[in-house]
């Protein structure tokens, strides 16, 4: 109330206060904001690199002869690396006469070989994947209550629907005794990333066992003989 | 003919809603920024499909870079006020230290703690170390590579990698293996940190890779 009272008694005098502008400059301040945000978005890094988990069975003692696990032949796959990002594959013992086919790292190639050969736990696996995705899937079935209680209370429901699906995956893999056992072996001129190509194919084709061992002479033979069919 | 007059109008735009998005972009990427660390190396790493993500703390890393060298990182052992005073970094380089009789003062190995990976023969840390800048460190670098000396040697004749290896293990029991090749760098060279790290009784590793998209076809 006071002010106003003083208001009307200066708007009688002579002398006006001058009006401010309530604008302030702002260019300075955007220019500097404009800098720092640059800044930091050339130098943030968003996504946390990604990594592949490979476990390696322990080598086998070399004294001790009868840890010497002998794969199943019907059952072995072999997957040779050569040079120039070429895959090779064989079915059964490593001999000279071991049939050897060509094949690269396509989406036709060595993927399709591996899903048919795996057909038995890929379809097991797509089925459960398919299952949670539908409708009608309720978590509350499949899983214990307590234990879905309690981790109610940390995780959201997706992850622990997810988290479900990887265990069911893990069970369907170490129940498997049909699939292959892929043995990976590269000779010395193969590159990294091949490398790790192959073992990607590997968790593509949900491919259950597969261990990675050296090349043999005899392998390295029948790469050097393989003729084109 | 009467003038047509045009409207008097301020040159001044209204910056503030402008200035408001600024600001609120500004927060967001101060506060989810993390910094690339300076890596001794360029790698650029392969696809995978993996959407495991990489730990960062108690992991030890393998750089391998193109032409075969073996570059090595270790990071904190965790990110609380008493495992960062764990000084993990620094006890490793101490028994390093006195394995191949190096002597590191404890300014230099409190110096080690912040410093990130390095690719040279234990001999030649302490330079490394008491560098001033990034600049000195990659003429050090240079100077190695004239040498033939730069990156951590790993064959038989002087392995300490495999030395590496242990005292991080040794001081760390549970501290994880991560593997970050190029995708040019020979497997022969990976295989033989995997074989170095088997020896340890390392069975578990981590490749470090990017994400790839892929769409998985089962046939009919």
């Amino acid at each position: 109330m006071a002010e106003i009272i003083q208001e009307e008694k200066q708007k009688g005098g002579k002398k006006r206060p001058k009006k401010h502008s309530t604008n302030i400059d702002m260019t300075p301040m955007v220019d500097l904001m404009c800098l720092l945000i640059t800044f930091f978005m050339l130098t943030t890094a968003f996504s946390k690199p990604k990594v592949m988990e490979i476990i390696l069975p322990e080598p086998p003692d070399p004294k001790d002869t009868s840890q010497q696990t002998e794969v199943d032949s019907s059952r072995a796959l072999t997957i040779l690396l050569a040079k120039d990002h070429s895959v090779y594959y064989y079915r059964g013992k490593a001999d000279i006469k071991a049939k050897l086919i060509k094949t690269d790292f396509s989406d036709e190639g060595i993927r399709t070989i591996l899903l048919k050969y795996n057909e038995a736990l890929s379809k097991k696996v797509k089925e459960l994947q398919e299952k949670v995705k539908e409708s009608t899937f309720k978590i509350d079935q499949v899983m214990d209550k307590k234990e879905l209680d309690s981790l109610r209370k940390t995780n959201t429901e997706n992850e622990i629907v997810n988290e479900y699906v990887s265990k069911e995956i893990k069970k369907l893999k170490a129940d498997d005794d049909l699939g292959p056992i892929v043995l990976i072996k590269a000779d010395e001129e193969v590159k990294y990333k091949d490398f790790v190509d192959i073992i990607d194919e590997m968790s593509i084709a949900n491919i259950a066992r597969y261990a990675i061992t050296d090349i043999m002479p005899v392998e390295k033979e029948l790469i050097k003989n393989y003729t084109p069919q | 003919m009467p003038k047509i007059k045009l409207p008097h109008k301020s040159p001044h735009i209204d910056m503030t809603p402008m200035v408001d998005l600024f600001s609120l972009l500004l927060t967001f990427f101060m506060l989810t920024t993390s910094f690339k660390p300076q890596e001794a190396a360029v790698i650029d790493t392969p696809a995978s499909i993996s959407e495991k993500q990489a730990p960062d703390i108690n992991v030890m890393t393998f750089l391998v870079s193109k032409e075969g060298k073996v570059y090595f990182a270790l990071s904190d052992k965790g990110q609380t006020a008493s495992d960062t005073g764990f000084h993990f970094r620094s006890k490793v380089l101490a028994e390093m230290g006195k394995k191949y009789t190096v002597n590191f003062t404890p300014a230099q190995l409190k110096k080690f703690e912040s410093l990130s990976s390095f690719g040279l023969p234990v001999q030649y840390l302490p330079k490394w170390i008491d560098a001033k800048d990034q600049a000195e460190r990659d003429a050090l670098q240079a100077e190695l590579v004239k040498m033939k000396k730069d990156g951590i040697p790993y064959d038989s004749a002087d392995n300490q990698l495999a030395y590496w290896i242990f005292y991080a293990r040794s001081i760390s029991p549970s501290v994880e293996v991560q593997i970050k090749g190029d995708v040019d760098a020979d497997y022969k060279n990976v295989k033989e940190i995997l074989d170095i790290l088997q020896e340890k009784q390392v069975n578990k590793f981590n490749l470090t890779t990017n994400l790839e998209k892929v769409e998985i076809k089962l046939q009919k």
